[in-house]
């Protein structure tokens, strides 16, 4: 028990150490800080006017208003949840300083947890500032949600995790030719992720595919929750075993190509 | 008494794709010895010390570290040890304190900012430690990623052309660096070097490969005896050329 409790300790010792890595980065770069709550706090003022016109067009988002205000948001939490993650572990292979992190006792989940632990980070610095611009802006809460925000913003990081550690088991495969899809994958699930529109709008086939990604589940809640004011305990129990499935799969995806990389001797050479 | 083996290498072999990098080798390392992986570009020694590493999975073959197979579970053994290479960097926009503290972390260091402080005055990095890695000059460097290597103490210390583009009072100031390191914590050191008068002068041992394999082994002086040559340098080419020793038709 105290040996466990040891191998804990010096387990979070690690994955703290790791982060602070990335702290530093974030904080020595004003530039780097500003451009993390740039993106997200602009995308919101233009789509909070858009949805403002809307407003005087349509009654259906006249009943629902902050539908779009809130999709802008969450989407965000899910596209900077897994750029969090994935350029972190990008700024290793640019600095060339894999060789060395996997030569010290840190083990590839902890890796994991520590790019997770700032990608949540990230996210945070970049979305609560347009959380905040939305409130006087638009009168628009997303704290309003409640409970149910809890519950969207866990499923959509975990679900960045999941395309985040997608794309560092490619870049593992591809090395830094690859660096594009940091940017680039996500938007290949965003067509049928039903930020903006229901399910319902997209043809049978692809409904079937979108039902099969956390996302779709979240925002369909998330319109109910604003539209409908209710709050559907299956698609949240639908998103989280998604997620479970996908962290575990893309899990062992990153694990494979890990030890791939390093039966290929890959991990000396990566880099720019 | 029987001298305590630190590293014991046996039939090992890796293979990329259809080149063999490293083929069959097979050697000891004592405890608070200095040996040196010797050899021209693509000899083998950097994978050598890959696969010492755990960075690198063998093809065939065994490692012990302290008694650990590194193969079945390494990160017992990689508390204990600790690397540098010119070929591996830090980040570069984090500041010298910044990357050490963050490796003393991962390392687990109780006492970080003691071993930070003993090492800022060893290495002479009070000046630097709070400029940006990339502003260092090579020298600089080297002497920051000698103190990376250096954060846990390590009893086994691989080495990958330590004094690699250094100027020659640099490079002479590293060396009796670890010398000192040696001869005070008895650590063992393994250089992978291209540098004859560095191992001359540092090792105890000299592993000689080419084309993946160990061609030769013994001391500095043993060596350049057998050879029939006046230096190592000489012995280097020889064994580069495939010129027999002095005096063998």
């Amino acid at each position: 028990m105290q040996e466990l409790s040891k191998n804990i300790k010096h387990s979070l010792k690690r994955i703290r150490g790791l982060v602070l890595r990335y702290v530093y980065l974030i904080k020595g770069s004003l530039p780097r800080l500003l451009e993390l709550a740039y993106w997200p706090s602009i995308q919101l003022v233009l789509w909070g006017f858009i949805s403002q016109f809307f407003l005087t067009q349509s009654s259906v988002l006249a009943e629902a208003a902050g539908i779009l205000i809130g999709a802008v948001l969450l989407w965000d939490v899910l596209f900077r949840g897994q750029l969090g993650f994935s350029i972190s572990f990008l700024e290793e292979l640019w600095s060339r300083n894999l060789g060395h992190i996997f030569v010290t006792p840190l083990r590839p989940y902890e890796f994991i947890l520590a790019l997770m632990g700032i990608s949540l980070i990230r996210v945070l610095i970049g979305v609560v500032p347009a959380i905040m611009i939305a409130i006087p802006l638009y009168h628009f809460s997303i704290f309003s949600l409640g409970f149910p925000l809890i519950a969207f913003f866990t499923n959509l990081l975990i679900f960045g995790w999941v395309i985040g550690l997608l794309v560092t088991s490619l870049l593992l495969r591809f090395g830094v030719g690859a660096e594009s899809l940091a940017w680039a994958l996500i938007f290949l699930i965003a067509p049928v992720s039903a930020i903006y529109y229901p399910v319902s709008i997209l043809p049978n086939w692809l409904q079937w595919i979108a039902w099969t990604l956390p996302p779709a589940h979240v925002f369909e809640g998330m319109r109910a929750v604003l539209a409908q004011d209710y709050f559907d305990n299956t698609l949240l129990f639908n998103a989280c075993a998604l997620n479970l499935v996908y962290l575990l799969i893309t899990s062992m995806v990153f694990l494979y190509n890990f030890n791939a990389a390093r039966r290929e001797g890959r991990l000396l050479q990566i880099g720019e | 008494m029987a001298e305590k083996i630190i590293i014991s290498v046996s039939k090992l072999s890796k293979k990329f794709g259809d080149v063999r990098a490293v083929d069959n080798i097979s050697f000891d390392v004592k405890k608070n010895s200095i040996i040196a992986l010797l050899g021209a570009n693509g000899a083998g020694k950097t994978t050598t010390i890959a696969m010492l590493l755990g960075l690198v999975v063998p093809s065939s073959g065994e490692i012990s570290i302290f008694g650990i197979d590194i193969l079945k579970s390494r990160y017992s053994a990689l508390s204990r040890m600790n690397f540098s290479s010119p070929y591996v960097d830090l980040p570069q926009r984090l500041s010298v304190y910044q990357n050490l503290k963050v490796y003393a972390q991962l390392y687990g260091i109780s006492n970080e900012k003691e071993r930070l402080s003993v090492l800022a005055d060893d290495l002479q990095l009070n000046d630097l430690l709070h400029r940006k890695y990339k502003t260092l000059s090579a020298g600089q460097r080297t002497r920051v990623m000698l103190a990376k290597s250096l954060l846990n103490n390590p009893e086994l210390l691989l080495l990958d052309e330590p004094t690699a583009s250094l100027d020659p009072d640099s490079a002479d100031w590293i060396r009796h660096y670890l010398c000192d390191y040696r001869k005070r914590t008895g650590a063992s050191i393994m250089l992978a070097t291209h540098n004859m008068q560095e191992v001359e002068r540092l090792c105890d041992h000299v592993l000689m490969m080419q084309g993946g394999r160990i061609t030769d082994a013994g001391t500095p002086s043993e060596l350049i005896e057998a050879y029939g040559r006046d230096s190592l340098e000489e012995v280097f080419l020889a064994v580069a050329r495939k010129a027999p020793p002095k005096g063998m038709k």
